[in-house]
């Protein structure tokens, strides 16, 4: 079967122990996790874990049906089976030499990111999109020097009214 | 109404109606076991070792059809627990087991007897908590055996820090349990089930396959009903022997890699497989390429995970198999009898040609005693209405395939983890649960080794265990593999040096028979379950016997080594 990638956005109980549950899931079931990010909501009670994973239509079927077992899981919605809009912001520390910097500036530009820390010789970037998007600054940056990266994996929500 | 935690503790175990414990204590747990000695309606079985006290809770649970409970103390005590928690998670069996924990100021500092036993537990149960907040103590322990008990039930673990037992608590009786994020889905859909008639109508070589799930649910008599209605014959997993009369014509005998010839024939060439509570294990498929090429499956589960898991399912029925199958029964009751069996003859009459071919067979001997005669005898002594619990390896099997089990909880076995050291603890729990039985457990040499200091809990707190132990000082079933495919190299697995078994009954003050003439097996199994106590028949049986027929693991199951 073709392998595909998915996003599921998960609600949990805000609990301590919940992350380790969905991890220890897809570890001890051999399910690849390709990011993962865990994040408040409106509801206090509730976090909401965002993971990308890539697998067939069988697996993530189990793993989707895995997850609604946990009990702390309150619902698994997989945002690939609709329309939905998701980014991921990244941080990176790029060489800035002075003879860079004009061109660096530009490519910020035509990515709509941003500058946010400037040091005598880097740029510290601010970019965010969909992971197609990172991917391409980033490769665009390597030729100037990647220093270091930090970034938040994906995030994402359905484009429709209810949850 | 202020209460200590430990006073609620021992108020909600009550409250489920458990009358025993099986535990034992340590600096975490004194004030629970402080507690309990002032209950005269709850019992505490005293166990040797904490892995017999979850097993024994695990069997107690299934011969009362409740949830059992167990207590053990923090650090060492939990972790010893932590396989008759992974036993009982394999097999869905509903426990409550409760763990000391330190104090909640030291968790995290490596504190004396601290393990994270949450961490440890947590892919071995259904669910686990550690109780940090004294006011949701009662809470929590309802929750907990809710969720042992309901949806496909498992083992759920409770962490009691030392203070939280030792708390004054405010204690009002919680209300009905209430969780928005667990819900378990009982009913089966309508349509589906209109579906799954359609298709046993339509089909002509059809197999109905109880598991686990059918005598957890307690729908044996359902089950039954439906096969009977419909003339289908029935096979059987290890888990779900019982589910249906082993002595009735269309019982096949169980599948899969020792299933009975004509039980692994019938799936391998039926057109319709009616599952029922199974999860569809390697033991039971075989090579999954080529399970039942031509056969279109039914499978009720109240677990959406076991469906679609390893078999592609054409009617998926997500709910309680009791719920469905009546359901599916009343249905079948509207249509005519001949439209629900349309063809059976040519089916049954193929069936019957396989089961002519090749029976379970074992060559009897004269000077030798084979070890499917002592189960066989057994099971004519019993009049097949014994509880029966079993070790692991051969003498597990050889139960399986040679005590007809007649009725739903009777075979209690460790199927899905396989512990050797399961069957002598179950037997005490099962003996505590039903006080009236004949409680028998079938041993090996080695198995009986792993947790024969339970043999002084069973004398201590007569609950009165029969053991037969199947000696042929040999890890058998490994060796069984090593003859098979690994050149005849008995690497590890003799078993000669070996306690006296006899001696070793007598040590705990139990009785002990031991016999290697198959000419007094008859004699010995009588004597030893007539003598009152704790008894241990042992039988030394022919060393190097296997059990037959066998799947290779990987073959395809209908490609059986018979002999
Ligand atoms: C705790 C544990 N360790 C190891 C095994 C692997 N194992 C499976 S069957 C078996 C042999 C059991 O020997 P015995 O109890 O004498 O039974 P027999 O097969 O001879 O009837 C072993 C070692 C196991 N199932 N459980
Ligand atoms: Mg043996």
């Amino acid at each position: 079967m073709e392998t595909n990638r998915y996003i599921l956005s998960i609600l949990v109980d805000n609990e301590p122990g919940v992350l380790s549950r969905i991890s220890g899931l897809f570890s001890g079931r051999g399910f690849n996790i390709d990011s993962l990010s865990v994040a408040k909501t409106a509801d206090p009670h509730v976090s909401v874990v965002t993971m990308v994973t890539f697998c067939d239509a069988h697996v993530i079927e189990q793993i989707k049906k895995q997850l609604h077992k946990l009990i702390n899981v309150i619902t698994v919605n997989d945002l690939t089976q609709k329309a939905y809009v998701e980014r991921e912001l990244a941080l990176v520390k790029v060489h800035a030499k002075t003879d860079k910097r004009a061109e660096i500036m530009r490519i910020v530009d035509i990515f709509r990111s941003r500058i946010v820390d400037v040091g005598s010789s880097h740029f510290i970037v601010e970019v965010s999109g969909d992971s197609g998007k990172l991917n391409a600054f980033v490769e665009l940056m390597k030729p100037m020097g990647i220093i270091e990266i930090a970034s938040t994996g994906t995030i994402a929500l359905g484009r429709e009214t209810g949850k | 109404m202020k209460l200590t935690g430990a006073q609620i503790l021992i108020k909600m175990i009550k409250a489920q109606g458990v009358n025993t414990i099986f535990g034992y204590p340590g600096g975490a747990t004194i004030d629970i076991h402080d507690e309990i000695l002032k209950h005269d309606d709850l019992r505490h079985v005293l166990v040797r070792h904490e892995q017999g006290a979850v097993h024994m809770a695990d069997a107690y649970a299934r011969v009362r059809q409740t949830t059992g409970v167990a207590l053990v103390t923090s650090g060492p005590g939990a972790t010893n627990a932590v396989t008759g928690l992974a036993s009982a998670h394999c097999d869905s069996i509903p426990i409550v087991v409760f763990t000391g924990q330190v104090p909640t100021g030291l968790i995290g500092n490596d504190a004396f007897q601290e393990v994270d036993i949450v961490g440890i537990t947590r892919p071995c149960t259904k669910h686990n908590y550690l109780v940090k907040d004294p006011s949701k103590l009662a809470e929590i322990i309802q929750e907990a055996f809710f969720i042992a008990g309901s949806g496909r039930p498992g083992p759920v673990l409770v962490d009691l820090p030392k203070d939280i037992v030792q708390a004054m608590i405010d204690f009002q009786m919680p209300g009905p349990v209430k969780m928005h994020t667990y819900k378990p889905n009982y009913k089966p859909n309508k349509k589906q089930m209109t579906r799954a008639v359609k298709l046993i109508k339509a089909a002509r070589r059809p197999v109905m396959f109880a598991g686990g799930g059918v005598i957890l649910s307690g729908a044996s008599k359902e089950f039954t009903r439906i096969a009977k209605l419909t003339n289908i014959p029935v096979t059987a997993s290890l888990m779900g022997l019982g589910a249906f009369p082993g002595s009735d014509p269309n019982w096949l005998g169980m599948l899969g890699m020792h299933g009975t010839y004509r039980a692994n024939m019938s799936i391998g060439h039926s057109d319709l497989i009616f599952a029922a509570g199974v999860r569809f294990d390697d033991r039971v498929t075989g090579n999954l390429e080529k399970f039942a090429p031509d056969a279109k499956v039914i499978q009720i589960d109240i677990d959406p995970t076991s469906i679609h898991k390893n078999v592609e399912v054409d009617c998926p029925i997500v709910g309680d198999c009791k719920m469905a199958l009546a359901d599916i029964a009343a249905l079948m009751e509207k249509e005519a009898r001949e439209n629900l069996m349309t063809d059976r003859d040519a089916w049954l009459n193929r069936i019957n040609e396989w089961k002519q071919l090749t029976p379970l067979k074992y060559e009897q001997s004269f000077d030798t005693i084979k070890p499917q005669y002592v189960v066989k005898k057994l099971h004519d002594i019993t009049q097949g209405k014994a509880i029966v619990t079993t070790e692991v390896g051969q003498n597990q099997m050889w139960t399986a395939q040679y005590y007809h089990f007649e009725a739903p909880n009777h075979f209690i076995t460790s199927g899905g983890l396989g512990v050797m050291g399961f069957g002598l603890p179950a037997a005490i729990g099962a003996k505590a649960a039903a006080p009236d039985k004949t409680v028998v457990c079938v041993a090996g040499d080695g198995s009986i080794q792993m947790n024969s200091q339970e043999l002084m809990t069973a004398v201590a707190e007569r609950l009165d265990v029969k053991i037969v132990i199947l000696n042929n000082r040999y890890l058998g079933m490994v060796r069984q593999w090593q003859e098979l495919f690994y050149d005849k190299v008995y690497a590890d697995t003799n078993m000669e040096a070996q306690p006296d078994f006899v001696k070793l009954a007598d040590a705990y003050g139990a009785k002990g028979f031991r016999c290697d003439d198959p000419a007094k097996v008859t004699e010995t199994l009588e004597t030893g379950l007539n003598t009152p106590g704790t008894v241990i028949m042992e039988f030394i049986v022919e060393r190097e016997e296997s059990v037959y027929p066998m799947v290779p693991a990987g073959g395809a199951i209908t490609d059986m080594l018979l002999v």
